[in-house]
């Protein structure tokens, strides 16, 4: 983009996105969510001594789009790739970016315990209540009553059980620092997304223990629905059954210690 | 001068690694190996080094895959039904060519098995052992000393070619006990990862390691590229001899049944009887040609294992230009003394 004279750049995209549309649907926020942890980094001045750790997901390929060395983990495993990393160069940041399937249902043991370790190291948790990339099953987040291409007449508490909320689950375990939930269906959401994101790079680099942003997100795609649709579905059908908010701030809770 | 002690194979693991300048540990309680997470919580932490205890050998292998992303050395052990659960990971590290060491005090299968020594495991280690096409080096120890030996060349080897290695003591390899010389290998250069190794693109382009190939063509190019790292690591081979030259039958076995089998061929060789032994000290890569020249000689082959016929399948390979090999089978829950092999040996000789 080029700037004409007497112009002035206000606004820009982050340096370390890369400059190329992705392979993501139309209406899907994993591109918001890429954003804004970019964007945070950026401004924290850490991309170079960044590194991410993939998972297996609609959001495998994020290393095509962020200019981080990067480590692909399998399925789940994630947070305890991120651990060997962090242990073998605790000088560095080290974030997850995981699905719903990939953190909540598979990696769960995972999670728990880097969590329960106090790993320094920040989980960016984009839960859509499907699994994205196969096409839709149900995921431990899945709504009650959601129809996905496992649970055809939608899930039920006494056959599927409860969606897990994971934010709050996390927050229980004595090495999570900070634990939050946040939504990207509107533009004052994004912006305490972004915040959000900020806040757990910030516990990371304090070594205050794991920090964790559970983000809500659509899947216009495997929910059926155009882009218009899924984000009104996201602020009123999930955030009523996951809320916002903080459920765990060691920095918050060091200021009014003090 | 070296230290000489008196370690058991377990503890002669975690001296060997840390000889040859191991930084990471992590792992998962399971008999017969618990003195390697034991002594290394010790050891390593004092060491300025980093000691794990996972959540399960899924992660304690997959906290080794992040370890080596970044080129540090680092190792996991385990034994056998914990080595199953380790080979999502050791896959993801062939395929992502990362290096690695991982020790399997093997025990007795399938299922749980027993506590005892075993072979069961040599298909699994040889063969991959997880999901795709692809090999890790396996070396395997038959003494205490060989165990520390063992240590320093699976890093150095795991480094040399980026890939794992794995290390496949058995029960009783663990927990006997002998004098081991604690040699010191040289330092390791603080470059040895450097050009790809992960730590923030700092001044250069970043760098991926994974393992996704779904570009045309890209996975049958990395698949081939596996393959020619694996033929280079034929160079690797390497077997002990005893007595082959002038033998009629050659006994091949390996690890501590191959110790266990040299005094057998040693007595048998006492009682005049033309026998020898090869125990292969590599695992993978094989080594056949050797087997394939004795041979070639004319000799005849007995292969003895602590299963029920698994190496027999590589030695069959090796010699089947000019004959086949006989098979021992010596059960698991039992520990074998020299006189078990001396009557097939015998019979095989005829
Ligand atoms: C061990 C293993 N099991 C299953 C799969 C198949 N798989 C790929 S992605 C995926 C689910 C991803 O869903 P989620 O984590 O919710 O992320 P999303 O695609 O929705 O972003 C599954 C089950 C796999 N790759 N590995």
């Amino acid at each position: 983009m080029s700037v004409h004279q007497n112009e002035e750049l206000v606004f820009s995209a982050p340096k370390l996105m890369a400059d190329k549309p992705t392979h993501y649907c139309p209406g899907c926020h994993h591109g918001t969510a890429h954003r804004l942890v970019a964007e945070v980094l950026e401004e924290m001045n850490l991309p170079e001594e960044t590194i991410c750790i993939g998972s297996i997901g609609c959001s495998v390929f994020i290393y095509n789009y962020m200019g981080l060395d990067a480590v692909e983990a399998p399925h789940g495993r994630a947070p305890a790739v991120a651990t060997g990393v962090k242990r073998s160069r605790p000088d560095r940041i080290v974030f997850t970016y995981q699905g719903d399937g990939d953190l909540a249902s598979i990696g769960l043991a995972e999670i728990m315990h880097a969590a329960n370790r106090g790993e320094r190291i920040t989980i960016i948790f984009v839960n859509n209540t499907v699994y994205g990339m196969t096409g839709g099953q149900m995921a431990p987040t899945t709504l009650i009553g959601q129809k996905t291409t496992t649970t055809p007449g939608g899930r039920t508490l006494e056959s599927e059980g409860a969606p897990m909320k994971m934010a709050e689950i996390i927050a229980t375990l004595g090495g999570c620092a900070y634990s939050t939930r946040v939504a990207l269906d509107t533009v004052p959401n994004i912006r305490k997304a972004k915040k959000a994101i900020r806040h757990a790079f910030e516990v990371q680099r304090k070594e205050l223990g794991l920090s964790f942003v559970e983000i809500l997100a659509t899947c216009p795609t495997n929910w059926r629905m155009d882009a218009v649709t899924a984000n009104k579905r996201l602020t009123e059908e999930m955030i009523p059954a996951f809320p916002l908010g903080v459920f765990v701030d060691a920095v918050a809770e060091a200021k009014e210690g003090a | 001068m070296s230290e000489i002690k008196l370690l058991t194979g377990n503890e002669a693991v975690v001296h060997g690694a840390l000889a040859a300048g191991c930084r990471c540990y992590f792992g998962y309680p399971i008999t017969p190996q618990n003195a390697i997470p034991e002594l290394m919580s010790q050891l390593l932490p004092a060491a300025g080094g980093q000691f794990v205890q996972a959540e399960s050998e899924v992660a304690s292998a997959n906290m080794l895959l992040g370890a080596a992303a970044t080129g540090t050395r680092a190792m996991t052990s385990s034994s056998s039904p914990g080595i199953s659960l380790k080979q999502e990971a050791i896959s993801y590290m062939a395929a992502s060519h990362l290096p690695g060491v991982i020790v399997n005090m093997n025990r007795g299968g399938p299922g749980l098995g027993d506590i005892g020594s075993s072979q069961g495991d040599y298909f699994q280690s040889t063969r991959g052992g997880g999901h795709g096409d692809y090999r890790t080096l396996v070396l395997a120890p038959a003494s205490c000393q060989e165990a520390y030996d063992m240590m320093i060349q699976a890093f150095d080897l795991a480094f040399k070619y980026r890939n794992p290695v794995l290390v496949l003591g058995d029960a009783i390899v663990a927990q006997m006990k002998e004098p081991v010389k604690m040699w010191k290998p040289e330092p390791v250069s603080s470059d040895e990862a450097a050009e790809w190794r992960l730590e923030g693109a700092a001044g250069r382009e970043s760098r991926v390691i994974m393992s996704l190939y779904l570009a045309e063509g890209a996975l049958a190019q990395q698949n081939r590229n596996l393959v020619a790292k694996y033929e280079a690591m034929r160079a690797e081979v390497g077997a002990e001899t005893y007595e082959t030259a002038d033998a009629d039958l050659i006994v091949v076995a390996y690890g501590s049944i191959g110790r266990i089998a040299k005094s057998s061929v040693r007595r048998l060789r006492e009682q005049g009887h033309k026998v020898g032994l090869v125990r292969p000290l590599t695992l993978y890569p094989y080594p056949d040609k050797m087997l394939e020249n004795l041979a070639a000689q004319g000799k005849k082959f007995i292969t003895i294992e602590h299963n029920t016929g698994q190496m027999v399948e590589d030695v069959r390979l090796a010699v089947r230009r000019y004959t086949d090999s006989s098979f021992f089978g010596y059960m698991p829950g039992n520990m074998p003394a020299s006189e078990d092999f001396m009557e097939p040996i015998l019979k095989a000789l005829e």
